[in-house]
């Protein structure tokens, strides 16, 4: 990816973001529609934005996912 | 010691049977809910382990200390998880529900750490680093030179003191949210919504002087 688009995509607010406070509150249930091959992102297409664009969450997003996929291997 | 929770008086209706008999022992007393708890202790730590040993070195955390933060991260997230049992409504996996926790206080904990790295200073702004941030090439500066002198002043005019701090400190700096959240006594979602706005603000400024498309429906 070279730097205009990096920026482009960083600078982009989506109006859908539900912001951390309610990505974290959601995120077990979201992880778990996730791991059952669920589409988590229509059921909350908020909290999908927001863990595209919210570096910590989206890290904290994939940390509980492998620990239940761990947990399900 | 782990407080007993006695407000858990029923299990929620629907619940799988895994997360039942977590719910029903953890919420009982006994030799079976030290058993239980005992269990639960070593499934977050594990994780806790992972995660710090994964997120840790960023922070040029390693070794003793690494595993010290991992046993705090557990222990507190099995206080955590003990005294919010009856908020376990049932809306996942209780094991799920369950690591939320020790994953948060992982990210809380390094966030707190990070501050002890003697070359972090958040008054410093290093603007020489922003290209590097994004990805932009050296050798391709006339490309991009205007831009990032654009962005700049875009921040020095178009964002409030506060989003100012924030922005350079996250971007221009590198401070992680979480850390900056404990240096400003604010949380991670506040800033997160600070530079929601402020990333707003700047592409809008952007767009209006022929930098980046004005094709984003959040800038309207």
């Amino acid at each position: 990816m070279n730097g205009w688009l990096a920026l482009d995509r960083f600078l982009r607010a989506d109006p859908r973001d539900v912001g951390c406070a309610e990505a974290m509150e959601l995120l077990h249930v979201y992880v778990d529609l996730v791991a059952a091959g669920e589409p988590a992102e229509q059921r909350y297409p908020g909290i999908a934005a927001h863990l595209r664009a919210c570096g910590p969450c989206g890290e904290d997003f994939e940390a509980l996912l492998a620990a239940v996929r761990d947990d399900a291997g | 010691m782990i407080p007993v929770n006695r407000v858990v008086h029923e299990i929620p209706a629907g619940l799988d049977p895994e997360s039942a008999e977590w719910l029903r022992v953890l919420s009982g007393t006994g030799p079976r809910r030290e058993a239980a708890l005992a269990r639960l202790h070593g499934m977050l730590l594990r994780i806790a382990q992972r995660e710090t040993r994964r997120r840790g070195p960023r922070m040029l955390i390693v070794g003793p200390e690494l595993e010290d933060l991992a046993y705090q991260a557990a222990a507190d997230a099995l206080m955590a998880i003990t005294a919010k049992l009856s908020q376990f409504r049932g809306e996942s996996r209780f094991t799920t529900w369950a690591y939320r926790f020790v994953i948060l206080e992982v990210s809380a904990k390094l966030g707190r750490h990070f501050w002890r790295r003697p070359d972090v200073r958040l008054e410093a702004e290093d603007w020489d680093r922003l290209p590097g941030r994004f990805g932009f090439e050296p050798a391709r500066e006339s490309e991009w030179r205007d831009l990032l002198a654009a962005l700049r002043r875009a921040v020095d005019t178009e964002l409030t003191a506060r989003q100012r701090e924030v922005f350079v400190a996250i971007v221009v700096n590198g401070v992680p949210l979480d850390a900056l959240a404990v240096r400003l006594d604010s949380n991670r979602n506040a800033l997160y919504k600070m530079m929601f706005d402020a990333r707003r603000k700047l592409r809008v400024a952007l767009a209006a002087n022929g930098y980046l498309d004005d094709d984003d429906p959040g800038c309207s």
